[in-house]
C-alpha cells in the first residue's frame, strides 16, 4: 500500500495531536479529577423516599468545607426545600429519580447531570460567584418536561 | 441502465424516502415556530410528538431508505443485474421495513410513543411501537443479506479477485449496520418488548441505554459511510480523475468496522452506572475514527487538486477555480463536505469526556447533528439525487432543474448556517434541546440566551422556514424527475450513474478478508462492553416499571 509523502505528514501529524489531546483530557480527568458527573450507587427506585440521603431532601452540611444536596427528581420537577449554599465551598450534589430520566442542570455552571432511576447520580461542584442559579431538565421526560426547573441560591 | 427490475427496486426505496423527507421536514418548520411561541398546536397534537416524529422520519426513514435505493442502484452497475433470489429478498426486505415503519409512524401520530427516536425507558410507549421498530431493523437486515447475497454470487464468479469499490464499501457499511444493530435488537426484544406488553413488570434501564448507545452511534456512521462513497467513488468522476488511492479508500473503510461500534459510552459520559474508566477508554476509542477521517480528508483535497491542475490551474491555490462549480452534482457534494468540518470538530468536542458536561443535551447537541447528519449526510444525498433518479427513471435533467437544483442547495445552505449557528451559540449558553416553547417562569438566564443577534428565536425560525423552502424545491426535483420530466431519447440527454475508476493493481488483497476486519471489530467490543455490561446486569438495582408522562 503506498503512502504519499504528503499524506504521510498529514496522518504524522494529524495521529501525534490525537494523543497529545487525549493526553490531556486523561491527565486533567485522573490526576485532577475533573471528572464527569457519574457514580456506580444503586437505589431501589421504588423506595427513594424512605432511603438515605433522599429520605431528608436538601442541603447538610457535612464538615467545614463541605455540603451534601440531595434531591429527587421527579416528572416534572424536584423535592428539594430551599435550595441555598454558600460560595467557595464544595459542594456534593446527589440525584435520584422516582420515575423516568431526567436531568440536573444548573445553567452557567459545570453541573450538568442526567438523572437514572435506580442509580445516584453524584457531582461535586465548588461555586464561585454568588447568586441564584438557574436548574432545569434537559433530558426529555415527557409532556411537562419544559417546565421542570428550579432555583439554587448561592451566597 | 441497469435492468428494469433493479431500477423498480431502487425507485420504491428512494420514493420512501422521499415521502419520509416531506413529512419529516414540514415536522421540523412546526417545531421552529412553536419555540419561539408564534404557534400553537391543536390540542390532539403536541410538541414532543411532532418532535418525534422529525427525528424519527428524517434521521431514521429517510436515511434509511435513500441508502438502500442508493446500494440497490450501485450494486447492480457494479456487479451486474440482480439474480431472481436477490431481487425477492430485497422486495421482502423493503415490505418488512415499510410494515415496521408505517405501524412506528401510527403510534406516533396517535400519542402513544411520545418517546423521541431514542425511546430511553422507562417512559414506555406502546408494545407496538417497539415491534415496529424490531421489524424495521429486521427489515434492513433482510434487505442487506439480499445484496450481500448478490456480491458473494459476483465473488464465487471472480474468485481470487477484489472486488469493485463501491461494491466493498457497500459491504462494510452493511457488516458495521449489522454489527451495530445487536444492540438495539437486543434491547428491543429482550427488554422493551416483554416489559411493554406487561409479560415482565420491570426493566433495567442503565442496561438498556447502554445498549441503545451501543447501537446508536454506529448509526451515524451508516448515515455517513454512504455520503462517504460517493465522496470516494462518484466524485472523483465528476471532477474527471481516477480515484486517489483504491487501497487507502478500502482501509479507511475497514477502519470504520473497528472503530464506530465500541464507543456509545460516548453519549453517555454524564451519567452513573458506567465507572470513569469504562468512559475514558470508549472515548479512545471514540476518536481512533479521526484516522480515517483524515485519510478521506486527505485523499478528496488530493483529488480536487489533480482535476484542477489537470484542468491548467497553476499556482498554490489555482487548481481550486478550475474545479466544476457549475455542476450540482459536484457542488452540492462540494459544500457538503464543507460543513463536515465544523461538523466533524464539534464532534470531538462532544466525546472529550468532561467536556462533554459544558454541551450535553443543550441545543449545541442539536446544532451539531444538523452541520453533521442534517448537510453533509443529506446535502450528499440531495446532490445523489440529481443524478439518480433521472438514471433510474430514463428522463431528462434539464438545465432549469440545474439551476432548481442550485436554489435547492444554496437555501439549505444559508437556512442551515443560520439555524444550526444559532443552536451551537444557545447550547454554549446553557439552553436545552428537545424542549418546546419555556421561558422558565421568565428567568433572567433564560431570557438572556434569546437575547443577541444571532441566537433570539427570529434567526432560528428564519433559518427553519429557509429550510423548508429548500425542501419543497428539491420535493419538485424529486417528482419531476420521478414522473414528469421528458424521456430521454438522444443518446446525449441520458443522465449516467458517475462511478469514477479505481485502480486495484496495487491493493492487498487481505482488505478483502472480511474475517479479521469482523474478528477485530468483535474483540474490540469485547475489550470495550464485556465488563461494564456484566456489571450492570449483575449489579443492577431494582428494575423501573413503565411510566407514560406525556
Amino acid at each position: 500500500m503506498h503512502l504519499h509523502k504528503y499524506e504521510k505528514i498529514w496522518l504524522g501529524f494529524g495521529i501525534v495531536s490525537l494523543i497529545v489531546f487525549l493526553s490531556i483530557v486523561g491527565v486533567s480527568a485522573f490526576a485532577n479529577n475533573h471528572t464527569p458527573s457519574g457514580g456506580m450507587e444503586t437505589i431501589d427506585p421504588k423506595k427513594v423516599n424512605e432511603t438515605a440521603p433522599f429520605d431528608k431532601p436538601g442541603v447538610t452540611q457535612l464538615d467545614d468545607d463541605t455540603y451534601q444536596v440531595a434531591i429527587v427528581a421527579m416528572a416534572f420537577g424536584y423535592t428539594a426545600p430551599e435550595l441555598k449554599v454558600p460560595v467557595g465551598k464544595e459542594i456534593i450534589f446527589k440525584l435520584t429519580s422516582t420515575d423516568v430520566v431526567h436531568s440536573f442542570t444548573i445553567d452557567n455552571t459545570k453541573v450538568n447531570m442526567m438523572v437514572v432511576p435506580g442509580q445516584i447520580t453524584t457531582k461535586s461542584y465548588t461555586f464561585d460567584k454568588p447568586g441564584k442559579y438557574l436548574i432545569l431538565c434537559n433530558e426529555y421526560c415527557g409532556s411537562g418536561h419544559h417546565f421542570m426547573f428550579t432555583e439554587i441560591e448561592v451566597y | 441502465m441497469i435492468a428494469a427490475q433493479d431500477r423498480k427496486l431502487a425507485l420504491w426505496n428512494i420514493a420512501v424516502a422521499y415521502i419520509a423527507f416531506l413529512i419529516g421536514t414540514l415536522m421540523g418548520l412546526l417545531q421552529v415556530f412553536i419555540r419561539n411561541d408564534a404557534l400553537n398546536l391543536p390540542s390532539w397534537l403536541d410538541y414532543y410528538q411532532i418532535l418525534t416524529a422529525h427525528g424519527v422520519l428524517l434521521a431514521l426513514i429517510f436515511t434509511t431508505y435513500f441508502i438502500f435505493g442508493f446500494f440497490i442502484t450501485g450494486m447492480s452497475k457494479s456487479l451486474g443485474s440482480f439474480g431472481p433470489k436477490v431481487r425477492l429478498w430485497s422486495w421482502i426486505g423493503f415490505a418488512v421495513t415499510t410494515i415496521g415503519t408505517v405501524l412506528a409512524t401510527i403510534m406516533i401520530v396517535s400519542g402513544e410513543a411520545s418517546v423521541l427516536y431514542t425511546f430511553y425507558a422507562p417512559l414506555k410507549a406502546s408494545g407496538w411501537y417497539y415491534v415496529g421498530l424490531a421489524l424495521f431493523v429486521v427489515g434492513t437486515w433482510i434487505s442487506s443479506f439480499a445484496l450481500v447475497g448478490h456480491y458473494l454470487v459476483w465473488r464465487r464468479l471472480n474468485r481470487g479477485q477484489l472486488s469493485p469499490l463501491f461494491a466493498f464499501m457497500t459491504v462494510t457499511t452493511i457488516i458495521m449496520w449489522i454489527i451495530a444493530c445487536l444492540g438495539v435488537v437486543a434491547t428491543v426484544l429482550f427488554q422493551y418488548i416483554p416489559w411493554a406488553f406487561g409479560w415482565v413488570d420491570t426493566i433495567n434501564v442503565e442496561l438498556s441505554r447502554s445498549l441503545f448507545w451501543y447501537f446508536g452511534h454506529p448509526l451515524v456512521y451508516f448515515w455517513l459511510l454512504p455520503a462517504y462513497m460517493a465522496w470516494y467513488v462518484i466524485v472523483p468522476k465528476l471532477i474527471g480523475v481516477k480515484v486517489f488511492s483504491d487501497s487507502l479508500a478500502r482501509l479507511a473503510f475497514v477502519l470504520f468496522i473497528l472503530f464506530s461500534i465500541p464507543v456509545g459510552f460516548h453519549h453517555q459520559l454524564t451519567e452513573p452506572g458506567i465507572s470513569n474508566f469504562w468512559k475514558f477508554l470508549q472515548v479512545v476509542l471514540t476518536f481512533m475514527v479521526i484516522i480515517p477521517s483524515l485519510m478521506t480528508a486527505f485523499s478528496m483535497f488530493a483529488n480536487f487538486e489533480l482535476a484542477g491542475r489537470k484542468k491548467g490551474g497553476q499556482g498554490l491555490f489555482g487548481w481550486f477555480t478550475k474545479l466544476p462549480w457549475k455542476d450540482v452534482r459536484f457542488t452540492s457534494i462540494f459544500v457538503a463536505m464543507a460543513f463536515f468540518i465544523p461538523g466533524g470538530a464539534g464532534g470531538i468536542i462532544n466525546a472529550s469526556f468532561q467536556l462533554n458536561e459544558i454541551v450535553h443535551n443543550t441545543l449545541w447537541i442539536v446544532g451539531h447533528f444538523h452541520i453533521t447528519v442534517g448537510t453533509p449526510v443529506a446535502m450528499t444525498f440531495m446532490g445523489l439525487t440529481f443524478w439518480l433518479i433521472p438514471y433510474l427513471t430514463g428522463r431528462k435533467f434539464s438545465k432549469v432543474m440545474q439551476k432548481l437544483g442550485f436554489i435547492q442547495i444554496i437555501t439549505w445552505t444559508i437556512g442551515m448556517l443560520l439555524m444550526s449557528t444559532s443552536q451551537h451559540i444557545l447550547g454554549l449558553l446553557g439552553a436545552p434541546r428537545r424542549t418546546a416553547y419555556s421561558g422558565y417562569n421568565n428567568h433572567p438566564s433564560a431570557l438572556e440566551w434569546f437575547d443577541g443577534i444571532l441566537t433570539n428565536h427570529v434567526t432560528m425560525a428564519i433559518g427553519g422556514s429557509i429550510l423548508f423552502l429548500s425542501a419543497m424545491i428539491l420535493i419538485y426535483i424529486v417528482v419531476m424527475s420521478m414522473f414528469l420530466s421528458p424521456k430521454a431519447e438522444r443518446e446525449e440527454d441520458f443522465v449516467e450513474f458517475p462511478m469514477a475508476e479505481s485502480d486495484k493493481e496495487n491493493t492487498p488483497k487481505w482488505l478483502e478478508n472480511w474475517w479479521i476486519w469482523i474478528g477485530i471489530a468483535f474483540a474490540l467490543i469485547i475489550i470495550a462492553y464485556a465488563i461494564p455490561l456484566t456489571d450492570m446486569i449483575h449489579h443492577a438495582p431494582p428494575g423501573s416499571e413503565g411510566f407514560k408522562t406525556w
